[in-house]
């Protein structure tokens, strides 16, 4: 006999038992929740310090640590991860001490190692015949975790969460005031170069799951989402996360639902989120900007 | 401790912006460094902080680890979201470096340092929200918490209105009084005229040293106009 369910747990339904029937999307949820804490707040920096086309440069260059990973070991996701960590870290430090040492300002020494490097992750790949699997290293497959990639991914974040603690007060004096962090040494190539690291790492976190293509989309998006909305440090940090995770949700329910690619449905959720943010914003949105103009007396 | 430059050259592609300078800095002493465009005033002041560390001759009696630097506002990104107490609260880096908490007590110094400034009321404004002249102020706050022995300001009075000006000034009188060396870049020489006890006239060598009367007189700032700003790209080497 059917049990007739009301309108309302007829919604529950929808909106839960994707979840508790497959056990691939709850992995997939969990990655994706678990991405969210370690690469937003490193997005949050990477927006304020104007750094977001530079997030996506290394996104690129780290193709061809991961092609170089794929020819030796498969689609094993762990030798992708050390291939496109070191991929990244080259590619970061490299451009990073030329852009110290040089006249070269970060975005173009930045432009220049990563093309490079995205052209040689080409060659690489095209090296194999059966080319498939770019597919995977291109767009990702959060359908697909395991339970040693959540782990992976799981201590990524932990790692990036623990280094972005300790790095958080040198990183907020070096985005204000660059200057003052230089006299006193240490701190301030720890803040340097422990941002792009925790860039690196995030970003071959997110390609794992989402792919190298999508995978600045889950940083840049979501914190340029919040600044629609609040302006302090905190608050952005907890608005951009709540943003993500809800991205990631409605683009699982897409994906389960019209049977889309999960990695680009989750991006397109976060970049409406963010195109609503830009519209009906509190703090500098448009529609704010049709309305008449008032003031306080003081 | 007294400040010892010896013989310092700082070049840029070989070609001199600080030319055989040598002086002495007293502790105690507040100095203005003045001088046309492009004499090596910020560039004399940066190797004092520390930020230029290639450099030809000596300078001794300053660590760049003492030294409070003020910075010119171009130089911030005044849009990063963060209030005036966090910004004054890290001039206590050196007491508090990474992870450190901020205690009652030093958060009641940030306090104290924003009332002397007077912006009290202040602390919990974003500083994008901030005027030039407060924006001013509350790093010359920062200056009061990293409390050092040395502190060097660089064109602190640029775009500032006068009140602000006659506030931060009884600010340097008070620094002063502590004994503090205060080592300051301008282009305000009627500021210097009325303020500074002692002056440096750069023009990439240093024309004179000594009390400003002395030194500002029209003949020197006449020799100081003279120096060329453009590179000789023809230039022979230097071996004196």
């Amino acid at each position: 006999m059917k049990i007739r369910l009301g309108a309302s747990a007829k919604m529950i339904d929808f909106l839960i038992s994707p979840f508790i029937d497959y056990a691939f999307m709850r992995r997939a949820f969990i990655g994706s929740f678990v991405i969210c804490f370690g690469a937003i707040p490193v997005g949050i920096f990477m927006t304020l310090r104007r750094m977001s086309l530079t997030g996506d440069a290394m996104a690129h260059a780290i193709l061809p640590g991961a092609a170089i990973a794929y020819l030796i070991s498969g689609l094993s996701l762990l030798g992708l991860a050390i291939g496109g960590v070191t991929a990244g870290l080259i590619v970061a430090a490299l451009a990073g001490w030329v852009s110290r040492v040089s006249q070269l300002k970060e975005d173009t020494s930045f432009a220049a190692f990563y093309l490079i490097s995205l052209a040689l992750g080409v060659l690489i790949i095209s090296m194999k015949e059966a080319n498939v699997d770019l597919f995977h290293i291109l767009f990702g497959n959060i359908l697909a975790l395991d339970n040693d990639t959540l782990w992976l991914l799981a201590i990524i974040s932990s790692l990036s969460v623990f280094i972005l603690a300790i790095l958080y007060r040198p990183l907020i004096i070096e985005c204000v005031d660059s200057m003052f962090l230089k006299s006193s040494g240490i701190a301030s190539e720890a803040a340097h170069y422990g941002f792009l690291f925790l860039m690196v790492i995030n970003l071959v976190a997110g390609f794992l799951a989402l792919g190298t293509l999508m995978s600045i989309g889950m940083m840049v998006l979501p914190a340029t989402a919040a600044r629609f909305w609040v302006s302090s440090l905190d608050n952005l940090i907890i608005i951009s996360i709540i943003v993500g995770i809800s991205g990631c949700y409605i683009g699982l329910m897409l994906s389960f639902y019209f049977d889309m690619p999960s990695g680009p449905a989750i991006i397109v959720s976060v970049g409406a989120m963010c195109i609503l943010s830009m519209l009906f914003g509190s703090n500098g949105g448009f529609l704010r900007s049709l309305l008449p103009l008032r003031h306080l007396k003081n | 401790m007294s400040i010892k430059i010896q013989n310092l050259t700082v070049s840029y592609n070989f070609h001199p912006a600080v030319h055989h300078l040598s002086a002495t800095i007293n502790q105690g002493q507040w100095l203005a460094i003045v001088g046309p465009n492009g004499a090596g005033k910020s560039t004399l002041l940066n190797v004092l902080a520390g930020f230029i560390t290639e450099y030809e001759g000596s300078i001794k009696g300053i660590n760049p680890n003492n030294v409070a630097y003020l910075p010119q506002q171009t130089k911030l990104d005044k849009d990063f979201p963060i209030t005036v107490l966090e910004l004054i609260s890290t001039g206590l880096w050196q007491e508090i470096g990474f992870s450190g908490g901020l205690s009652d007590t030093q958060i009641e110094r940030c306090m104290n340092a924003l009332e002397a400034v007077g912006l009290d009321g202040f602390e919990n404004r974003l500083i994008n929200t901030l005027s030039g002249g407060q924006l001013q102020r509350s790093l010359f706050a920062r200056v009061l918490m990293q409390d050092q022995q040395v502190i060097l300001l660089d064109e602190p009075f640029n775009a500032i209105d006068t009140k602000t000006l006659t506030d931060l000034t009884l600010v340097i009188k008070e620094w002063q009084n502590k004994n503090r060396t205060i080592i300051m870049v301008t282009h305000d020489l009627e500021y210097v005229k009325d303020n500074c006890p002692t002056s440096m006239l750069l023009a990439k060598e240093c024309i004179d040293l000594g009390s400003t009367k002395s030194v500002l007189t029209k003949e020197n700032l006449d020799n100081a106009k003279k120096v060329s700003e453009a590179f000789d790209e023809n230039s022979a080497w230097c071996i004196s």
